[in-house]
């Protein structure tokens, strides 16, 4: 007996929205049952996971914190998603963005002025932008795919940044640490509330939640990218350009990303540091897809992500807990929303036999 | 009755197919009973209809090109002998109701007629004493069509029933014994096609009467708006057809048809056409101006409208709405400004499409792939049309679109062309591109012939011509050759 997908003929609308809900809720039972495994009592591990870490300010504050980077990242990919660009180098783009951005504030590491942080703003953006041109401009020149080239240019981002700031822009009063030095006053960007890190960069992910939303819904260049993610042929038809989208998409994920990467270093980090990311450029891909690739579903799901970030703290704090489980619960999630996505749009059935005579012939 | 031809006849989405595939075992019936030979049975599958001695030859072939005739054969046959006696059957049956065929030769070497024999004899080596044929001539030139009703014919008085699906009634009255109509899913007459007349079978199968296209004379000769001089070009597709040295002009106030089987370059014409293949820039010019190498957004601002052969995909997304759809195409006029999109225009203008082309619908708000084939249909036309461009290049108007749809799709393209617009049709049903065309070419192995007008030729010259006789004027072994495939197809 062999079990065999099948497409449904009418999948159902409200199932794809509530398929982040359904993956949320199996995550949470998995995660739970998994705890129970590991010795703790499940609801001991719950209340550690999901409430203790935001039942003050300060713990919301965080879950902002974290979502800023998150929900900045998420609205860039989900643009070029819906376009079916996979730019996967978010991480990189983002620690360009670090470093350029980081780089101007080292470089006027005296400075007072008022145009020190807008400038690192720009700076990061560009830099992110830079590199996400390197697969756009493999992509449209000699067709190389742009889910490798991106993947693999995070890599290399790190480790410049790991020359960086293990050489060059190694803090000369810093012990040799491999850190640099503290970013001015002028170069970091202001808290937001008393009493937490939040800082402006939420706003200006808030904008860009916003902006993405005007862009995908509003726009033309937006209407072009639908319909090149939906149907390339009637795209071609329509003369909408392909190396076009395939340029903005990646522009604008790289640019965005970078800008994250600028509001990491100038917030909560205030320096140069080898590891600047907790893995937001590749949690961000799981967000856009909770998010449904929609601006509005991708802020509550940064939210989301944000607390399963938070939660494995805690749970390594309070619970002895390996920092794995965070990676364990974001894998949850994105499966679940995979599978529950695949099962609105086929269904199981069982067949007694597989031939491929009678499977060819139910197809035509 | 064993040896008796039976048609089934119906409209598109008539049910015909439907019940097809649940006699195949395809699909199963929601109610009701069948008999086979007088016994109730319930025919669960494909291979148990096989059992029962029926087989039958789908619409679309299931081959592989990639391999040969045998092979694919082997594939479809429950218990396949080995290599050799299977080659020796195949040579056997297909002489003996003549469908010559070469077991060695690989598919996609293969005409269109050649695949359909490869379905035909791979149904007849199970010896069926049914056959089902769902739409067998969509695909055929008029010469291969009378080849395979000689197959029919012969298979008929051995005693084999055939149940042949078709909307095209002359054939039926040609061929078949008997008939039953469907209407919306239901039978709605039995007939004896040979004692009734084309119109009174349209009536019972679309229950009012053929709708006629009103077809002036055409206009005097205006000023040539498409030209195409000596377009040679390779497919970019391995199993696709290049194109040799065409030419084509096309002038203000006419329709000009062209005719062919499908797969002999056509794919291949209309994208360079329309600019989503780009070719040397004086080959394909829009009145003095060379467009070779602007693509389909610029030739459209240029007024170059274009209505693909695939509805859903192509010339609209299945996903999105009509008002999105009509972006597609329609965006001029202050319907984006500054990047954004004026809905409100936008919507408007679905709406007038709407509405002047009688599209059955939800709404400018429905899914494009809620609607039918037709009305979908009348809406791309509408969204071309309604552009006002000054040449309209439409591929296969009616291809699977009821038989109202297509008469108010052909009269639209004849109002365009009393309003001085060049248009060209490209498509596979003759009797279509007769009726609207005030010139016919036939293209062939990515040859073009010249352009005859309507009234100076015949259905049965442009037939010979789908068959490539017209490649022999211009003389070549390689032409020659290619005349001598094709009239083995």
């Amino acid at each position: 007996m062999l079990l065999r997908l099948e497409p449904r003929p009418q999948p159902s609308r409200l199932m794809a929205w509530c398929s982040p809900l359904i993956a949320a809720a199996l995550m949470l039972v998995t995660g739970i049952v998994v705890f129970g495994l590991l010795g703790q009592s499940p609801l001991a591990a719950f209340k550690s996971f999901f409430i203790s870490p935001i039942d003050d300010l300060y713990g919301l504050g965080e879950l902002g914190l974290k979502a800023t980077p998150l929900a900045l990242i998420a609205v860039g990919l989900a643009i070029g998603f819906r376009a079916q660009v996979w730019n996967i180098g978010a991480e990189g783009q983002l620690t360009l963005g670090a470093i350029c951005g980081g780089g101007l504030a080292l470089w006027f590491h005296e400075s007072t002025s008022g145009w020190l942080l807008p400038g690192m703003l720009v700076l990061g953006a560009l830099g992110g932008m830079a590199w996400a041109a390197i697969p756009a401009f493999l992509r449209t020149r000699c067709n190389t795919n742009e889910i490798l080239v991106s993947l693999m240019l995070n890599y290399v981002a790190l480790l410049l940044l790991a020359y960086l700031v293990n050489g060059p822009w190694r803090n000369p009063e810093g012990f040799a640490f491999p850190e640099s030095r503290m970013f001015p006053e002028a170069g970091l960007l202001p808290a937001l509330l008393a009493g937490t890190r939040l800082h402006a960069g939420a706003l200006i992910t808030l904008a860009a939640v916003a902006l993405g939303w005007v862009l995908m819904s509003r726009s033309f260049i937006g209407f072009q990218m639908q319909v090149a993610g939906l149907a390339g042929d009637a795209a071609r038809y329509a003369g909408f350009s392909r190396e076009r989208l395939v340029w903005i998409s990646l522009l604008i994920s790289g640019g965005l990303a970078g800008l994250a990467g600028v509001g990491e270093v100038a917030g909560p980090i205030g320096q140069l540091l080898p590891n600047i990311s907790p893995g937001y450029g590749y949690a961000a891909i799981i967000v856009a897809f909770v998010g449904r690739l929609h601006p509005v579903g991708i802020l509550l799901a940064s939210l989301l992500m944000s607390l399963l970030y938070l939660g494995g703290e805690s749970a390594q704090l309070e619970l002895g807990l390996p920092s794995a489980v965070t990676g364990l619960f974001q894998g949850l999630l994105l499966f679940f929303l995979l599978a529950a996505d695949l099962l609105i749009r086929f269904r199981i059935r069982r067949v007694r036999r597989l031939r491929l005579a009678v499977a060819k012939e139910s197809a035509s | 009755m064993p040896g008796e031809v039976h048609a089934v006849l119906g409209e598109n989405g008539a049910g015909k197919s439907t019940l097809m595939k649940i006699i195949y075992g395809v699909v199963k019936a929601d109610a009701g009973e069948m008999r086979w030979e007088g016994q109730q049975v319930t025919v669960t599958s494909p291979a148990q209809a096989r059992k029962l001695g029926i087989g039958m030859v789908f619409q679309h072939f299931s081959l592989f090109e990639t391999l040969t005739v045998a092979e694919n054969i082997a594939l479809g046959l429950d218990h396949p002998p080995d290599m050799k006696t299977l080659s020796g059957r195949i040579r056997e049956v297909s002489e003996r109701y003549g469908l010559p065929l070469d077991p060695n030769r690989l598919v996609h070497a293969l005409s269109v007629g050649e695949r359909q024999r490869v379905e035909i004899v791979r149904c007849l080596l199970q010896e069926p004493r049914l056959l089902i044929m769902d739409e067998p001539t969509s695909v055929l030139t008029p010469q291969a069509v009378e080849r395979l009703f000689e197959t029919l014919r012969r298979l008929s008085a051995e005693g084999v029933s055939i149940l042949y699906i078709s909307h095209k009634l002359e054939e039926i009255r040609a061929l078949c014994h008997s008939a039953t109509v469907l209407r919306a899913g239901k039978v709605s007459g039995h007939a004896d096609p040979r004692q009734e007349s084309a119109g009174s079978l349209a009536r019972m199968m679309i229950g009012r009467e053929l709708p006629v296209c009103r077809h002036s004379a055409p206009a005097r000769e205006g000023e040539p708006r498409l030209v195409v001089e000596g377009l040679t070009l390779a497919s970019d597709d391995p199993f696709g057809t290049h194109l040799h040295n065409i030419d084509l002009t096309v002038r203000a106030g006419e329709i000009v048809g062209i005719a062919g089987v499908s797969g002999n370059g056509q794919q291949e014409l209309l994208a360079a056409l329309s600019g989503e293949r780009l070719v040397v820039n004086h080959t394909v010019r829009l009145g003095n101006l060379p467009v070779g190498q602007l693509g389909p957004a610029a030739r459209r601002v240029l007024g170059l409208g274009f209505v693909p052969e695939e509805r859903l995909g192509r010339g609209a997304v299945p996903e999105l709405s009509l008002t999105h759809n009509a972006l597609l195409t329609a965006r001029r006029g202050g319907m984006v400004h500054f990047g954004l999109i004026d809905f409100a225009r936008v919507r408007a203008f679905a709406e007038r499409c709407i509405r002047e082309f009688a599209v059955k619908c939800g709404g400018p708000e429905a899914a494009a792939k809620s609607l039918s084939g037709g009305n979908l249909q009348k809406f791309i036309v509408g969204r071309e049309v309604l552009q006002e461009p000054q040449v309209l290049v439409v591929a296969q108007p009616t291809w699977g679109v009821d038989v109202g749809a297509a008469a108010a799709i052909r009269q639209a393209l004849i109002d365009l062309r009393d309003r001085g617009v060049a248009v060209l049709v490209v498509s596979e049903e003759l009797e279509e591109l007769f009726e609207i065309s005030d010139r016919i070419a036939v293209i062939f192995h990515g040859r073009l012939s010249p352009a005859k007008p309507a009234a100076a030729t015949t259905p049965e010259e442009i037939g010979l011509w789908m068959g490539g006789a017209f490649v022999q004027d211009s003389g070549g072994a390689e032409a020659a050759n290619e005349v001598r495939h094709a009239a083995q197809a």
